[in-house]
């Protein structure tokens, strides 16, 4: 028996499941995504394959029992590689009747719902403008239900610690926790630990959350003697061997960006202003001093990457990152690193826009900004992360084309890829490729004035002179620079030439980077589905079952946004149809016609949630149909 | 931190570039290059350990004159990025050039937050009242009634108070000074360069192109004397011609006075004495102006504490001495962890 939610098939009756889509969903105060980080900590432990979707909304505390105060969180597991968070839950629970009422659209017939029937009170369905109690007016028939009155099991199983009613109903996600551990056959130990880690100083509030939990695992094994409860196994992953563990976007590109200044042995200057969903990656930074990392919480996205800029301008390695609306403020600055050839990475999450747009929803919709959004001709190098693990690598790279090509550089990261997680393969540090930092010597005094603007002539970077080495006194800054001398000048024939250095030098990068590959099937066919970013998921399952189907399909995917690999344009030219899948209205396919006048076809989503396999199988189908019909 | 190993005899010369100077014939901005070439090799600095940090504007074009590090960059955010040099190295001397367009206007946010942070940068703001490089608007520093291309029946709102401005966003240290100052000048930018934490130095400079004379009431030769007060800390506020005027405090108020010593039974003892560690006097002196004040420069307020990125680095090393010497394996394999044979 096997579930696959991508197939529409149910989670079978009892016994081993190939992979599950269990969403766990609640109010903001009830610690949803708490018990969702938990519950995949025990599956990576089980060593399942996983990927995760933590959905939660903009307020911090919305009104309780609302629908807009509903917090969610997905998480696929299975026994292989799981490439998304899941179309569709096999399982919903649901702590309260707003969380039913959101989620209940999302499943498919015979899906099952745990539902916390303490909650289900007249009250709360007022909250929610629910009319009628839905556990009693038939609407949930075609699902199973098991109705659970969670909160007064929880007040039960807390009762020893004197808690009050409030404290007590905190452990709730706990209990949910224990049974849902129970059902899925996980370890309850490492949590046990985690609990006791967590809540060293406060022991009452930790007995009575391992309390709860044990008390939830203890209810399911009840229940599955009565036979009102079934329990699965799903099995481990065939994942490659090495020591695991999970990893979110936000921690791998931090810990991306701390390897990477140890890999160039030079301090990073880490400055960012608050903003959702790239916060994370600031705050996890901040922990990290041991690693020559200093951060700085600037008083606004402006002064973030200016300090950056000035950090790099004094011979460190400056970083900046922020989400769309702020990546916006930082353009002017941007171009004063593209001008001044100064080394920076700036580190865009991007979220649902325009303006604030949807702070919390993920959205591709910031490739132009990316790739085009400063004033004058100012090239910058663009890539992208495909998932949580790839982010780690992605970071490194920035940062060692950013120093070998004197640049800024943009990673395009989203905010599905910053807080999702997945099982990662812990990289060996000693292993990675150090990076080279050519900062310029100290002269005699006495010597020829110093000239900032020789170039290396193979990649044209600007040689990096370091405030307070003797000798190297010079003068840089936006307006145009001599290419001889680099004072002031304001030369017609000098600008063009800039101009033209300043776009060889980024365009010359497409020979530094490794040449584009086809991530899943031939290097010629029918069609080609070419993505980029958080897509690889749903693209890459998408295209295997496809595959699987006997379709003639492959994809491809993107890390190199600007410039693009030196074969991209030959590879695609051996595919008859290109599809083009993207969480924006078609900036992708864009570019690439106006790099190689494609005849490619758009697939657009910007409804704030990432793709459903379905809708690119859907896609896939839809192509090799037509064609077939041409 | 301006710890420096002068190494070698500098002059004017050393810290002269071989650039043509590009502002207007009779611009201020000569007297305070000039000044700035003068005193930094009296201060026995080096150049290697110096930088000139300047955003846009008349003013933001001082780096390319001196022959010192020196980073031009983008409308107000000078502090921003000079932040950012002393975060990366907080051994190098950082200077600020700015104006009151640059500062006020564009810049202000990242004035205010550089000065409350007390980062341990020399901002010098020149203030001609005007927008010079974009010919002649109005600026927030601008009298009310300025007749310019953007305010042609003269401007409506009120001016800022940049030596208020800087007080109120918790600078430590606040001086003012004139662009024909050249006596006092130098003493001010040492005392600035001393000061540990943001130093922030007001200079009247004249715009002879679009804003002439704006400053004569009190730098006019004639009239200077009984319309400037040199604040010197410890000693009596007095000032004029006969060095014979003071400033007192009104009786039974907050307000103060000017007063003639020798008349009305006025003796030196009654004029208040200058304290620059006093927020409050820093706040009334710096609200004086003529004609019925005089305009009170020099040190109106220094009082230290210790500055951002000496804090913060005192963090780091703490820290850092505590991890030890990190591994990144490890790092990365902290948490929960489980092996795939």
């Amino acid at each position: 028996m096997q579930t696959d939610s991508e197939t529409g098939k149910n989670l079978p009756t009892t016994g081993d499941v190939e992979s599950v889509v269990i969403r766990f969903a609640g109010d903001s105060g009830d610690g949803i995504q708490l018990l969702g980080a938990q519950f995949t900590t025990s599956t990576a432990l089980a060593g399942s394959g996983l990927s995760t979707f933590p959905d939660f909304p903009a307020e911090i505390r919305a009104p309780l029992g609302t629908t807009f105060g509903v917090s969610a969180y997905q998480i696929k597991f299975g026994a292989r590689k799981i490439f998304t968070s899941g179309d569709q839950p096999d399982v919903l629970v649901a702590l309260n009747p707003a969380a039913l009422k959101v989620n209940v659209g999302l499943l498919l017939e015979g899906s099952l719902i745990v539902v916390d029937t303490g909650t289900f009170v007249e009250r709360n369905f007022k909250k929610a403008h629910i009319e009628a109690d839905p556990l009693e007016d038939g609407s949930l028939a075609k699902f199973q239900v098991l109705k659970i009155d969670i909160s007064r099991l929880t007040m039960e199983a807390v009762k020893e610690f004197g808690l009050g009613n409030k404290d007590a109903l905190r452990s709730k996600n706990l209990w949910a926790l224990g049974l849902m551990l129970w059902m899925f056959d996980h370890d309850r130990a490492p949590i046990i630990e985690w609990l006791n880690r967590k809540f060293a100083k406060n022991e009452n509030i930790r007995d009575a959350n391992i309390a709860a939990l044990n008390a939830g695992h203890a209810f399911g094994e009840t229940s599955e003697l009565s036979g009102d409860m079934r329990r699965y196994t799903v099995g481990a992953a065939s994942l490659e061997p090495g020591l695991y563990r999970t990893v979110t976007g936000a921690q791998a590109l931090s810990w991306g960006l701390a390897a990477a200044g140890q890999l160039a042995k030079t301090p990073l200057v880490f400055c960012s202003y608050p903003i959702t969903p790239a916060s994370p990656i600031l705050h996890l930074l901040a922990q990290m001093k041991e690693f020559d990392i200093v951060t700085f919480q600037a008083e606004d996205e402006i002064a973030a990457v200016c300090a950056a800029l000035g950090a790099s301008y004094a011979g460190s390695i400056g970083v900046t990152s922020s989400s769309g609306p702020g990546i916006a403020l930082k353009g002017e600055a941007m171009g004063l690193a593209i001008s001044t050839e100064l080394p920076l990475v700036i580190v865009n999450s991007q979220r649902g826009g325009p303006s604030t747009g949807l702070p919390t929803k993920t959205e591709q919709s910031d490739l132009y900004q990316a790739v085009y959004g400063r004033n004058g001709d100012a090239p910058m190098p663009v890539l992208a992360t495909r998932s949580p693990g790839d982010c780690f690598f992605i970071a490194v790279e920035a940062v060692r084309l950013a120093i070998k090509y004197m640049t800024p550089v943009m990673i395009l990261t989203d905010g599905y890829i910053g807080n999702a997680a997945e099982p990662w393969k812990l990289p060996d540090f000693n292993a990675l490729d150090p990076i080279a930092v050519p900062h310029v010597a100290a002269r005699p005094s006495g010597a020829e004035p110093f000239n900032p603007s020789v170039r290396d002539p193979e990649t044209l970077a600007r040689v990096w002179a370091k405030p307070g080495t003797k000798g190297l006194e010079h003068r840089i800054g936006g307006i145009e620079k001599s290419h001889e001398t680099g004072h002031i000048s304001y030369d017609p024939a000098n600008h063009q030439k800039m101009t033209q250095v300043r776009r060889d030098k980024i365009a010359g990068i497409a020979k530094d980077i490794p040449p584009q590959e086809v991530d899943f099937g031939e290097e010629s066919g029918r069609l080609a589905v070419i993505g980029w970013g958080s897509t690889y998921g749903p693209i890459a399952r998408a295209v295997r079952i496809a595959r699987s189907e006997g379709h003639d399909v492959s994809h491809i995917h993107l890390t190199y946004i600007n410039p693009f690999p030196e074969n991209l344009g030959e590879l695609l030219s051996r595919f008859d149809r290109i599809l083009v899948p993207e969480m924006n209205m078609g900036q992708l396919i864009t570019v690439l016609r106006d790099h190689f006048l494609l005849q490619a076809i758009s697939l657009c989503k910007v409804s704030g949630q990432p793709f459903k396999i379905s809708e690119i199988i859907e896609a896939i189908h839809g192509q090799l149909s037509l064609q077939a019909a041409e | 931190m301006n710890v420096q190993t002068p190494a070698e005899k500098l002059t004017l010369k050393d810290f002269s570039t071989d650039q043509e100077v590009r502002w207007c014939p009779g611009c201020g901005d000569y007297a305070i290059l000039k000044c700035m070439q003068r005193t930094l090799p009296q201060m026995g600095v080096s150049r290697e350990n110096t930088v000139f940090v300047s955003g846009i504007g008349c003013a933001a074009r001082f780096p390319y004159y001196m022959e010192t590090y020196g980073f031009h960059t983008i409308h107000g955010r000078a502090p921003a990025i000079a932040t950012g040099v002393k975060l990366a190295n907080p051994e190098l001397d950082v200077w600020v050039v700015t104006g009151d367009g640059d500062a006020l206007s564009i810049g202000g946010n990242h004035l205010m937050h550089a000065l409350r942070r007390n980062v341990d940068l020399n901002i010098l703001l020149f203030n001609n009242e005007i927008y010079g490089l974009t010919k002649g608007q109005y600026s927030p520093t601008s009298h009310p009634g300025t007749r310019s291309p953007s305010t042609p029946y003269g401007s409506v709102d009120s001016p800022l108070n940049p030596c208020r401005f800087a007080l109120g966003s918790g600078a430590r240290f606040v001086a003012r000074t004139v662009d024909t100052a050249q006596k006092h000048m130098p003493e001010i930018f040492t005392r600035a360069h001393a000061h540990q934490g943001a130093s922030f130095v007001e200079i009247f400079q004249n715009c002879i192109v679009y804003n002439d004379g704006v400053f004569s009431d009190f730098t006019d030769k004639p009239v200077a004397a009984d319309a400037q007060l040199l604040a010197v800390h410890g000693e009596p506020l007095i000032f004029g011609k006969e060095k014979n005027k003071g400033l007192r405090l009104k009786p039974g108020t907050l307000a103060l006075e000017v007063v003639t010593i020798g008349e009305e039974g006025v003796s030196v003892e009654d004029i208040l004495v200058h304290d620059q560690t006093s927020e409050t006097m820093a706040f009334i002196l710096t609200k004086l102006s003529p004609p019925d004040f005089p305009m009170v420069l020099g040190v109106i307020y220094e009082d230290p504490a210790s500055s951002y990125e000496r804090d913060v680095y005192r963090q780091y090393e703490s820290v850092r001495k505590e991890r030890g010497t990190p591994d990144f394996n490890a790092f990365l394999a902290k948490g929960d962890t489980w092996r795939v044979s």
